[in-house]
């Protein structure tokens, strides 16, 4: 008797554990499956003069020069934009003492913010930067726009990462006589940058797939040109995309599938960079 | 100064005060940590605080450096004076206390850094503008940690056995060059070996410091201290001379847990 409730246990585990497998597998074979499509319409397309062209009505001569350099662009303003805000955030809520109802209404207003759809950051976008404060259709306006997207997943990664700091390391730094800016400058931030940066990294990748919002505050579609400084117009890479896609000719998927690729290798190169940062940090703390 | 205390035994020390407690209460949230406590501890001199979990030592001794300011919701009423001056009058910079009053704590907690950067940071961050070098050898001989080390200075901290890492946060306090060592349970970590180590180290710092330990070993209180303060529930019991604390005690309750009748 006892025996067989103990049998029926171990079968109530085992097919447990096959259905996680199961499921695991499947995400991964459907992500080979797009993969595999994806790479057998576009590897033929992808060449240096894919690389190196604008977009054109011939699918033959269509580049994503423009578009690439545009997401360049983005990134490296909204870059520059998200990570002094949203680290600053991060320290001032996790490292300073609680004062007041304040932090508590900051807090819940970031976790909000982290789920609101980005199609409405884009409004926001086109309101406050585009119209209001009259950037126009530009890099900067669109940057900015990332940015606020960004910043609560920033603000999150890195309070995370804050946290994860023992305690015992501010009290030492503390019981030496160090005020808190040494001990967040020398102590803290050092053990804390890997997790920072990675969750920084992370939050950047996201920015470059993110279509919506900029096409809210009017990137264009079709741009013949690389932006030469940030107040210019600009495409990225996923608007392209979508461009070529929603041609009726066929040539013009295959186009869309090789910039689809261009954009994946953007993409793991940010996840490998962060990958290289962590291990690069954590190798210098030991 | 003399302070009147409930305990006539204070009267006995005749070592120089640096330390007193005048009548603190110490509470989170409302609820007394520390009740109404009065304490003078001498210079030069080892002190232990015992008693049983939860009677307030730690928080006691983390007075002594402003280390509660840390948590929320404590409040101290009541005066510590080091040195004659109320280390929580407004005119004193917590920062500055923990300068001269400095602190080991129950686990060693060296920083993720190179030995040499756990020592030197203290001095370097305080605007100390003689040979980093010579403060860190310094501190690590007076640690006797510094024949263990010298050949891997650039080596992480992280590296050592539990026992050096401690010895390596002595020397790391001891550059800052202190009046007065706080150690909380310093060895609840180690193991019999290590304990020792940093048992003989006690003897050859209290010539230069004065040391406060708080320590859950009664043979440890009994084998290193001068002077023993004995709390349960927040109050003082006992303070005196170690040897009568542990011998012949004056109150039945240090009697009873210092023979380990409980606690």
């Amino acid at each position: 008797m006892k025996n067989q409730s103990l049998r029926q246990r171990y079968a109530i585990g085992r097919i447990f554990h096959l259905v996680c497998v199961g499921l695991t597998w499947l995400g991964v074979f459907v992500l080979f499956i797009l993969l595999f499509h994806v790479s057998r319409e576009g590897v033929a397309w992808l060449d240096l003069q894919f690389l190196d062209s604008f977009p054109s009505r011939f699918p033959q001569k269509a580049g994503i020069k423009s578009a690439l350099l545009g997401t360049v662009w983005l990134i490296s303003f909204t870059a520059t934009i998200s990570i002094p805000v949203g680290v600053a955030a991060a320290i001032y809520l996790e490292e300073y003492p609680k004062r007041s109802g304040i932090s508590h209404f900051i807090e819940i207003n970031i976790a909000n913010l982290a789920g609101v759809p980005s199609i409405v950051y884009g409004i926001l976008g086109l309101v406050i930067f585009v119209r209001f404060m009259g950037f126009g259709r530009s890099i900067v306006a669109g940057s900015l726009t990332m940015s606020l997207l960004i910043l609560p997943v920033i603000i999150i990664a890195a309070r995370e990462a804050l946290r994860a700091v023992p305690t015992s390391i501010r009290q030492s730094a503390f019981a030496l006589g160090a005020t808190h800016w040494q001990t967040i400058r020398s102590q803290v931030l050092p053990v804390a940058l890997p997790g920072i940066l990675t969750g920084v990294i992370l939050a950047l990748s996201r920015a470059v797939g993110e279509t919506a919002p900029l096409i809210m505050i009017g990137a264009l579609t079709y741009v013949a040109f690389v932006p030469e400084g940030p107040m210019d117009p600009f495409t990225v890479l996923p608007i392209q995309i979508f461009n070529w896609a929603s041609r009726p000719q066929d040539e013009f998927h295959q186009v869309a599938a090789a910039g689809i690729i261009v954009l994946l290798v953007v993409l793991l190169m940010m996840n490998g960079v962060a990958i290289w940062i962590r291990h690069w940090a954590e190798r210098r703390q030991r | 100064m003399i302070i009147e205390t409930p305990n006539s035994s204070v009267g006995k020390l005749n070592a120089q005060e640096i330390l007193q407690a005048i009548n603190v209460t110490i509470s989170y949230s409302g609820n007394p940590a520390i009740d109404n406590l009065s304490l003078s501890v001498p210079e030069h001199q080892i002190t232990a605080v015992i008693g049983p979990s939860g009677c307030g030592k730690s928080t006691l001794l983390r007075s002594f450096n402003r280390m509660n300011d840390f948590i929320p919701d404590v409040e101290l009423k009541g005066r510590i004076l080091y040195m004659g001056e109320d280390l929580y009058s407004s005119e004193i910079d917590p920062v500055e206390v923990r300068r001269r009053i400095g602190m080991v704590f129950q686990k060693p907690n060296p920083f993720p850094k190179s030995i040499f950067q756990n020592v030197a940071w203290g001095p370097s961050i305080n605007g100390y503008t003689g040979s980093l070098e010579e403060r860190v050898e310094k501190s690590l001989h007076q640690a006797v940690l510094w024949d263990e080390v010298k050949d891997r200075l650039q080596d992480s901290a992280l590296e050592l056995s539990g026992g050096q890492q401690q010895r390596l946060c002595i020397a790391r306090a001891l550059a800052m060059e202190p009046e007065i060592i706080l150690m909380d349970e310093p060895c609840s970590a180690l193991d019999p070996i290590s304990t020792a180590h940093i048992e003989d180290l006690m003897f050859e710092l209290k010539l230069r410091y004065t040391i406060i330990i708080v320590t859950h070993n009664m043979q440890q209180a009994a084998r290193v201290s001068d002077f023993t303060v004995f709390l349960e529930n927040g109050r003082l019991v006992e303070f005196g001379n170690t040897q009568e604390v542990f011998t012949r005690p004056k109150e039945k309750r240090t009697e009873e847990y210092v023979t380990g009748r409980f606690g």
